[in-house]
């Protein structure tokens, strides 16, 4: 009856306004340091493709490289897990740092790297085995047979990359069988089994339809709290959705880094004002 | 980052924005001139005149519902960014303060014609008239400021603004003297008071519309800041 009787302005009091979430406002500053680039070049043969990128990628943060085709974000995505060893003409100058390390010593084991640092491309890539078979492919590789433990891993990885409740019933039917966007979100799975620090997202959804593209999406924003990742897009809405961080590259240069939300309402440089609204340069 | 001069890829998008744009010029156009009426109808006892800003305000209005769903339709199919964004959300909060103005002067309107039966004692009208010249001012360069993106001038008449809440509590002052002296003229200088208050109702929603111009240039918020402090903001900027 008392509750009746007040005022509206009393209910509004009652909400404690600073437990609603307004996300977050993130500061590069106060970053953890993932990875490190300083003064990086890049050269396929005599054509230099990356020119003196200096950038850090913060821990546990989405980072999104934006630009247009041939800018030069992919192949600097492919130079944190060291794919660009896999061509020969490409020459590197300069350092990345993985936790402080330089993974372009003669020291660091490739294959240890590409452990620590995962990566998913475009095209969704399943190998032609079952669905559980695919998930435990790296752990058989590092020589891991225990079904027990393969078993929690492979439910946990597929429950990581929200497929586990699509699956659970069919996980020794082969891979190839799933839709675009579940054969995506196995090799996410696949990616998060080893349980690597990084994982790299080349377009990860840009064969996907709209609404496996939001599940990507939605699960990159879960996976964040135990991994940093990098995603390279063309798609200038999604790094706006999903990442806290963009790069902005034009012609092998890293012309603009800040967080997400400045970076989309108020640019500072004008190439990238030209780039995110859609104007001639 | 200042507003970007270089074009839109798609055509289609360039001319859209140019179109609201003009729209919203035209509705500027529109109210300002609403004002100035309703204001020399008050002045002068002009009751065509103040029946004719009333009759404006359904225009108005409408041109506040077209350019609110062409932002809607531009924001659903377009997805603007940088300072495209910013233009669409300073042109939709620009067309609310000018709807406001829009209702004051209609408000100044309906005064007029009432007080154009009472006398007219020159002397209540005259600070009035000082009062409301300064507010079209400020207003004309609220609007220049925003089609031609202006910063400086945003500042200027948002400094204005102080000078004009002084006069009109001066007039304030002014007409609770004459109500203590005469209470027969109470409600007559009442809808002055209300004249004199629409007038500083008007003047606070031009320095509104200066504040969304030095968003949409600026990228900076300067809502609820001090003169003073806005000019900090703007001198810090990157």
């Amino acid at each position: 009856m008392e509750a009746a009787n007040q005022p509206a302005a009393s209910v509004a009091r009652a909400i404690n306004i600073e437990s609603i979430h307004r996300g977050d406002k993130v500061n590069l500053a106060d970053e953890k340091i993932c990875l490190e680039v300083k003064d990086f070049d890049l050269y396929y043969g005599d054509k230099q493709a990356l020119h003196g990128i200096n950038m850090t990628i913060p821990k546990n943060r989405v980072t999104a490289f934006i630009g247009p085709s041939g800018c030069g974000k992919s192949t600097l995505l492919r130079c944190f897990n060291r794919m660009n060893d896999l061509i020969d003409s490409v020459r590197v100058d300069g350092e990345m740092l993985l936790d402080g390390v330089d993974l372009n010593t003669a020291s660091v084991n490739v294959a240890d790297l590409r452990r620590q640092v995962g990566m998913v491309f475009q095209k969704p890539n399943p190998f032609p085995k079952s669905i559980y078979e695919n998930v435990a492919y790296g752990l058989r590789l590092q020589g891991v047979n225990d079904r027990l433990t393969l078993d929690k891993v492979v439910e946990k990885s597929l429950k990581g990359a929200a497929l586990w409740d699509e699956v659970k019933d069919r996980l020794h039917e082969s891979a190839m069988g799933m839709s675009g966007g579940q054969q995506q979100r196995l090799v996410i799975a696949r990616a998060i089994a080893i349980e690597p620090e990084v994982l790299l997202l080349d377009e990860p959804a840009s064969a996907l339809d709209p609404l496996s593209t939001l599940k990507i999406e939605e699960l990159i924003y879960e996976l964040k709290d135990k991994y940093t990742i990098v995603i390279v897009t063309h798609n200038m809405q999604q790094a706006a959705r999903v990442s806290d961080y963009t790069a902005f590259m034009y012609m092998g240069e890293l012309i603009e880094f800040g967080a997400t939300d400045e970076l989309f309402t108020n640019p500072t440089k004008k190439q990238t004002e030209d780039y995110i609204t859609g104007r001639y340069g | 980052m200042a507003t970007n001069k270089s074009q839109h890829i798609s055509q289609q998008f360039e001319t859209e924005l140019q179109d609201i744009r003009s729209r919203v010029l035209a509705m500027a156009g529109l109210v300002e001139k609403q004002v100035a009426d309703a204001l020399e109808a008050l002045i002068t006892g002009n009751v065509d005149l103040a029946r004719q800003v009333i009759e404006q305000d359904t225009q108005v209005n409408d041109l506040e519902m077209q350019i609110d769903e062409e932002c809607t339709q531009i924001i659903a199919l377009r997805q603007p960014t940088a300072s495209d964004l910013r233009l669409i959300i300073a042109i939709l909060k620009t067309i609310t303060d000018l709807e406001r103005i829009g209702d004051e002067a209609n408000s100044i309107a309906q005064k007029a014609i009432n007080l154009s039966e009472q006398d007219r004692p020159k002397k209540s009208y005259r600070e009035l008239s000082t009062l409301g010249t300064h507010v079209c001012t400020m207003l004309r360069d609220a609007l220049d400021a925003f089609a031609r993106f202006d910063v400086e001038s945003a500042l200027k008449v948002a400094r204005e603004d102080k000078n004009v809440d002084e006069e009109y509590e001066g007039i304030l002052r002014q007409m609770i003297t004459y109500m203590m002296e005469d209470p027969r003229t109470i409600s007559r200088v009442l809808d002055l008071m209300w004249s004199a208050r629409s007038l500083e109702r008007i003047g606070d929603h031009a320095k509104n519309v200066c504040e969304y111009v030095i968003y949409l240039v600026e990228g900076k918020d300067v809502r609820h800041l001090s003169v003073e402090n806005m000019e900090k903001v703007l001198q810090g900027k990157s």
